[in-house]
């Protein structure tokens, strides 16, 4: 079954749309929450992360902080 | 090994401006770096690059990638430089994945930003220390921030703070900011904003995340209670891996006029460089300098 994957993210960092895109372009389906929007979900994240930096994935529970292509890579299998 | 007759090291605007020059020359090349994009991407507004009035940093790259992606241009992406250095008749290039070889080399490398250096700095990085404000402005929602940095960039913060955050400090070391008036009318307009000139940081406090930090002006040390710090205090030019060239006290290669560094064949365009004017519009024109330059290097090379 594929892993379930969220990314925190703010409407204007760049990184967060490398990720986006990263995912996209290969076929992962994930579910995206605007921490500068959502309260909620921007405690969550620094719950989660321990920090307070964009973007956060969140892998099946496998937290990767930052744009890094190679971590992403690695928990998805892409 | 294969030897091109030109690696562009960077693709930044600097870089991506040198690779559009190349491939309308037909020149054998190859582009070796980090990212494209560069800093460009991470500039919020930008209202000073002629033929846009207003685009964000994001949405020009994209427009430079469309530009750089109707070539078909070798890329080879992720790379981390660690060498550039001239050998006999040609320059190696080295990254931490592979080895290249040129006639020719464009070291358009760019900048990063520099740390502050305060007690705090590194332990409260990602915890409320940030020096992407464009990426981690959004996440000071209705807390104090500080700012540190009057030039532009810091300003370029400020003014992404004041949709944000409830009360913002502009922390500057130097007597007054250093930042286009245009910018600085903005931020002083708003009532939110609060510019501290003369003043320097002591430290950054807090538990897990940023709490405060101390500052001093004159003298007199007072805390100021923030939740956010947005470092904007200048860059460091990422040219440690280019041996052998001429380099001033800065770090940045010196060029001249045609982008020629001290060691024939190898070129510098852009941030990287002594250039007047870090700009994205200079770093480009930068960038087609030293694609001229080297492709009249090779020419000569070859007769």
């Amino acid at each position: 079954m594929a892993k379930s994957v969220k990314v925190y993210s703010t409407a204007t960092c760049p990184y967060c749309k490398m990720t986006k895109d990263f995912l996209a372009q290969n076929n992962v389906q994930f579910e995206a929450v605007d921490v500068g929007q959502d309260k909620a979900a921007a405690k969550e994240m620094v719950e989660k992360s321990g920090q307070m930096s964009v973007p956060v994935i969140d892998i099946d529970g496998k937290i990767i902080v930052g744009f890094d292509k190679k971590a992403i890579s690695e928990e998805l299998g892409i | 090994m294969r030897t091109h007759d030109l690696v562009i090291v960077g693709a930044g605007p600097a870089g991506i401006t040198a690779s559009v020059y190349a491939a309308r020359k037909r020149m054998d090349f190859l582009v070796i770096t980090k990212n494209v994009g560069g800093q460009a991407e991470l500039s919020a507004d930008i209202e000073n690059y002629t033929g846009y009035k207003f685009i964000t940093g994001p949405e020009l790259v994209e427009r430079f990638k469309e530009h750089l992606e109707q070539f078909n241009i070798d890329i080879e992406e992720d790379q981390s430089i660690t060498l550039v250095e001239k050998s006999g008749d040609v320059v190696n290039v080295q990254t931490e994945e592979g080895r290249y070889q040129a006639r020719a080399v464009i070291v358009a490398s760019g900048r990063i930003p520099r740390q502050l250096d305060v007690e705090g700095e590194e332990k409260f990085k990602h915890k409320g220390v940030t020096y992407c404000a464009t990426c981690d402005a959004p996440f000071f929602a209705d807390v104090d921030v500080a700012v540190i940095g009057g030039g532009n960039s810091g300003l370029d913060a400020v003014l992404q703070s004041i949709k944000i955050a409830s009360k913002i400090y502009l922390i500057e070391l130097g007597s007054q900011l250093r930042a286009d008036p245009i910018m600085v009318e903005q931020a002083e307009q708003s009532e939110k904003v609060t510019i501290l000139t003369d003043t320097k940081v002591e430290r950054i406090y807090g538990d897990a995340f940023v709490e405060g930090i101390t500052v001093s002006r004159a003298g007199e040390r007072k805390d100021l209670p923030v939740r956010g710090v947005l470092v904007e205090v200048g860059y460091d030019p990422v040219a440690d891996f280019v041996k052998g060239v001429k380099k001033n006290d800065f770090g940045e290669i010196v060029v001249n006029c045609k982008c020629q560094t001290s060691v024939p064949g190898i070129f510098a365009a852009g941030d990287v460089t002594d250039v007047y004017g870090k700009q994205i519009i200079v770093a480009c024109g930068e960038g087609v300098k030293a694609t001229l330059a080297a492709f009249d290097y090779l020419s000569k090379l070859e007769s």
